[in-house]
């Protein structure tokens, strides 16, 4: 295609914690800050920064991106705030990839931030405003109702039990034992505590959902030239999607994400990718709750449509297993400051593929990562591949 | 470099922190209210709604009847073609039995959220809204469902003009 | 640049203080089926990416990105927000487009400020919550504040900001569009309510709503889908400090940066000589002012003697906000920078009606976010003809 390539060069994070000390001005600084240090560039040598931060009414701030733009390194500098609820945090690396191969930019900084703790008396109430002002938000609905609706339809839709897919939250909890920021690392949690948390909305149960959470990350994205005058392990970006579905979602079979399909493919076109489960050798889907992990596995071709829990059951999706998924211990485990949560993946697969994920690293020397996000009202998927080599 | 880092920045507060004032914090209520347009589609659907109607709207290009109606085909972006009223009851097509508010306080009886797909609308043209008169363990995917509406002289042009679906018979 | 971006078609409704008879979907709709008529695209089958522009609070949803796709027919593709101006949206779709990943592009932004009952809380709630929110001000001090500072420093007078708001609501007569046309002279603005001293209430552009969408294409399929398409030929965009505390009071720093980084792509020296005209935001009327100065379309100090000559108005040397600008179409909040893009649009194609200006090539349009930042972002545009 001749387009122009461009490498994840430094990555740096906050710790995940239920209630941060720093604003959240001051957790976009230290993540950025981080991922500046670790590739050994600093401020000026940033053309652009692309943050990432989804509603508003967790930080309490109308226009946050702005609020939060000198926290992000973006002093006198071309700024934008990119924004698809629960997908963003896949975005904003989406968002800076086309800063720089547009042309315009050699270094663009991503800033991904999220301070729900802000919002009392529970983050839950932010999430009130997301419904249809006139014809959903007088039935007085909250956030669980959407993800119980859709699990109960893909339960249903293969005939899947609570067990099946309780095994996710087993998982990624306990890969999370071994990531230094991670909220809620459980290294011996089995499926009966998932099956004998506390029902919360049926089929969703405590610890089928991931935290409220407060945290950043940052990545440090560079065009080929760049990358490689600063590092010799650039990550390649090989293929970006992202695909909107219908705001009517009661319109929608919600048990397959369509809308996750088109991303995909729309990524793998681009990455030059025909075969995804063989060429795709680590993957980070978005698990805010545990039946998303399957779904998203489904919808990104990487299992066949209700077929997901059967790989996780026989252990492919293991950290040491042939498709390993989320070995972060993902939002599950590390925690979900919903935007931060995306780019946490995508810094995974940063060092995952340089082989520097320290106790987390899986086996095999893996060449393609995938990292993928999702939100809004069941509607939005963001997909990202990254590539050593080539 | 995840490996070499001995250290990440972040400093996790508890409770006790505000509880014996470690910490200091202000306090801010927004005062963001609004007057939302209904427009033409939504607008008529909530004027049927009651006189104790559901209506919707068909394109005769994708021959698709949707609810709640819209002026324009999402799929065809054309405008619709026709107004057609609905019967008022359906089928769930999905439910969850919710045990909690949106602050996560408990509740005694759950609240029954579902999808229900409207009868004399395109297969899969759902709304939200809740079941009530029903024992939460007879719920399924599938059951037959029928609105019960406000008494006439109650309703004020809202979707709460249904106060919820109940099993049909 | 290796890669060349046009618009080729261009959609909008009328600007107006109210529209009870549309919801914002029916609103978007709207312009979304012109621009898409313009263009001689289909949005299912050609248009292969979506940018929309909106900010949570001012829609009243949380996550709004979430009610865009089924109102411009881009279900189940490629769209996502900026949370910053209209011309922010328009770049982003300008970047997708110079990948080379993607041909055809469209941006939208809208305003519904009519259904906001509490405008003016909803922008104290965009202030720093622990430094200035406290305070309990109308943020309309933060103007008043710039706008003394930026008299004193330059000279310019009070009579010279009003003559800005008699220009602008006088150019939006000739507008169809405009909300706000009318004939008053500076006196009136003078003798309005003082808000926040030295900004009186006519100062201030008053909210509308409406909505408009714009289509951009690679330059190989604009050429084949449109006679006649208008060129990016620069874009740029800046923040200046968040903090009241630390940011700069005088000139408009985010402006300069902002114009800078678009004359250097258009490769344009002396903006005052190479572009033809410009629609610069005007927010408030000292804002047209310090935006002029800090984009270099005058000497510092200078605009407002400018805009006394009348070299700024229609008929003048270098005319400003001929299509009214804010002041006189309306603030569209986040749509404001896309009106003004509009204007240079429809002003380069020759379809300006009577406020057309003569043989114009070459035109800029530049917006601010409003109260309380310091964000900007600048588009250059020409339609490709020769000097005469």
């Amino acid at each position: 295609m001749g387009m122009r390539k461009v490498a994840v060069v430094g990555a740096g994070m906050t710790k995940f914690v239920r209630r941060a000390q720093e604003t959240g001005k001051e957790l976009s600084y230290e993540a950025a800050k981080m991922a500046l240090d670790s590739c050994e560039l600093t401020l000026e040598d940033v053309d652009g920064v692309a943050l990432g931060t989804a509603p508003d009414a967790f930080d309490g701030v109308h226009m946050k991106g702005e609020y939060l733009s000198d926290g992000a390194g973006a002093w006198r500098k071309p700024f934008m705030r990119s924004y698809v609820g629960g997908g963003t945090g896949v975005f904003a690396p989406i968002q800076g990839w086309y800063h720089v191969a547009s042309g315009l930019f050699d270094v663009c900084l991503v800033v991904c931030e999220e301070k729900m703790s802000s919002c009392q008396p529970h983050p839950q109430g932010a999430f009130l405003t997301i419904f249809d002002h006139t014809t959903e938000r007088p039935l007085g609905p909250n956030l669980l109702w959407i993800f119980a609706l859709e699990m109960n339809r893909y339960m249903q839709t293969h005939g899947l039990q609570k067990k099946d897919i309780a095994l996710v939250s087993v998982k990624n909890k306990r890969n999370a034992a071994d990531h230094p920021c991670a909220l809620l690392p459980e290294p011996n949690i089995t499926v009966e505590d998932v099956l004998n948390s506390e029902v919360l909305a049926w089929p969703v149960q405590r610890l089928d959902v991931s935290p409220v959470t407060d945290g950043a990350v940052a990545l440090v994205l560079a065009s080929e030239n760049v990358a490689k005058r600063i590092t010799d392990k650039p990550v390649w970006i090989k293929g970006v999607g992202w695909s909107l579905d219908s705001a009517h979602w009661t319109n929608r079979d919600l048990y397959y994400p369509k809308y996750v399909e088109y991303a995909a493919r729309m990524a793998y076109e681009m990455a030059g990718i025909r075969e995804p489960r063989k060429e795709i050798h680590i993957v980070e889907p978005y698990d805010p709750f545990d039946y998303k992990e399957l779904h998203h596995l489904e919808g990104l071709l990487l299992a066949d449509k209700g077929d997901a829990p059967r790989l996780t059951a026989e252990g492919v999706t293991a950290r040491t297993g042939n498709m390993p998924v989320c070995p972060s211990g993902g939002l599950l485990g590390v925690g979900n400051p919903i935007a931060a949560a995306g780019l946490m993946k995508v810094a995974e697969l940063f060092w995952q593929l340089r082989g520097e994920a320290g106790k987390r690293q899986v086996p095999g020397k893996p060449i393609t990562g995938l990292a993928q996000a999702w939100g809004d009202l069941m509607q939005v998927g963001t997909v990202i591949i990254l590539g050593i080599g080539g | 470099m995840s490996s070499k880092i001995k250290e990440y920045p972040g400093v996790a507060l508890h409770e006790s922190d505000f509880a014996e004032k470690k910490v200091l914090y202000t306090t801010w209520e927004p005062n963001a209210r609004y007057a939302w347009d209904t427009g033409v589609a939504i607008g008529r659907y909530l004027a049927e709604l009651k006189r104790g109607h559901i209506v919707g709207t068909t394109c005769h290009a994708c021959r698709r009847i949707v609810v709640p109606p819209r002026v324009f085909c999402e799929w065809c972006f054309r405008p619709m073609d026709e107004w057609v009223y609905l019967q008022d009851q359906g089928v769930v097509n999905t439910f969850s039995l919710c045990h909690v508010r949106w602050d996560m306080e408990r509740v005694k009886e759950p609240l029954i959220p579902a999808v229900i797909e409207i009868a004399g609308a395109s297969k899969g043209m759902g709304i939200l809204h809740l079941l009530g008169e029903v024992d939460p363990t007879e719920v399924h995917i599938g059951l037959q469902v029928q609105a019960v509406w406000k008494p006439a002289r109650q309703r004020t042009g809202a979707i709460t003009d249904i106060r919820y679906f109940k099993p049909s018979n | 640049m290796s890669r060349e971006v046009a618009i080729i078609g261009v959609g909008y409704t009328g600007f107006r203080a109210l529209t009870p008879d549309v919801s914002y979907k029916e609103l978007m709709y709207e312009a979304a089926v012109k621009a898409y008529d313009d263009a001689g695209v289909d949005p299912r089958s050609d248009i292969e990416s979506f940018v929309t522009v909106a900010e949570d609070f001012t829609e009243g949803t949380s996550i709004f990105d979430e009610y865009v796709p089924d109102q411009l027919g881009a279900v189940l593709k490629p769209v996502h927000t900026i949370a910053g101006d209209g011309l922010h949206g328009f770049i982003a779709a300008y970047m997708q487009i110079l990948t080379g990943a993607l041909d055809i592009v469209a941006v939208e932004a809208h305003s519904k400020a009519s259904n906001i009952l509490t405008p003016q809380h909803i922008m104290a709630y965009a202030m720093d919550p622990v430094f200035n929110r406290p305070l309990g001000a109308n943020p309309h001090f933060i103007a008043g504040l710039e706008m003394n500072l930026f008299l004193s420093e330059t000279g310019t007078t009070r009579e010279q900001c009003a003559r800005v708001v008699a220009k602008n609501r006088r150019h939006a007569l000739y507008n169809p569009c405009a909300a706000f046309g009318a004939t008053i002279e500076p006196e009136d603005v003078l003798a309005s309510d003082t808000v926040a001293w030295p900004l009186a209430r006519l100062d201030i552009s008053p909210h509308a709503d409406g909505a408009i969408v714009v289509v951009l294409a690679s330059k190989q399929r604009a050429e084949e889908l449109c006679d006649l398409p208008v060129w990016v030929t620069g874009a740029g965009w800046c923040n200046d400090s968040f903090s009241l505390e630390n940011r700069d009071w005088s000139s408009a720093v985010y402006a300069a940066k902002a114009g800078e980084m678009a004359y250097r792509m258009a490769g344009i020296r002396s903006p005052w000589q190479e572009l033809d005209f410009a629609e610069v935001d005007d927010t408030f009327s000292y804002k047209e002012l310090q935006h002029m100065e800090a984009l270099r379309l005058c000497r510092p100090g200078e605009a407002g003697v400018l805009v006394e000559e009348g070299v700024t108005e229609l008929g003048g040397d270098f005319p400003i906000n001929t299509s009214g600008g804010s002041l006189g179409m309306g603030n569209l909040l986040d749509a404001s920078g896309l009106a003004r893009l509009l204007e240079v649009i429809l002003q380069l194609r020759g379809e300006a009606g009577q406020r057309q200006i003569p043989d114009v090539t070459t035109g800029m349009a530049f917006g601010w976010r409003g109260l309380p930042t310091t964000s900007g972002a600048a588009v250059i545009l020409s339609n490709g003809y020769e000097e005469v």
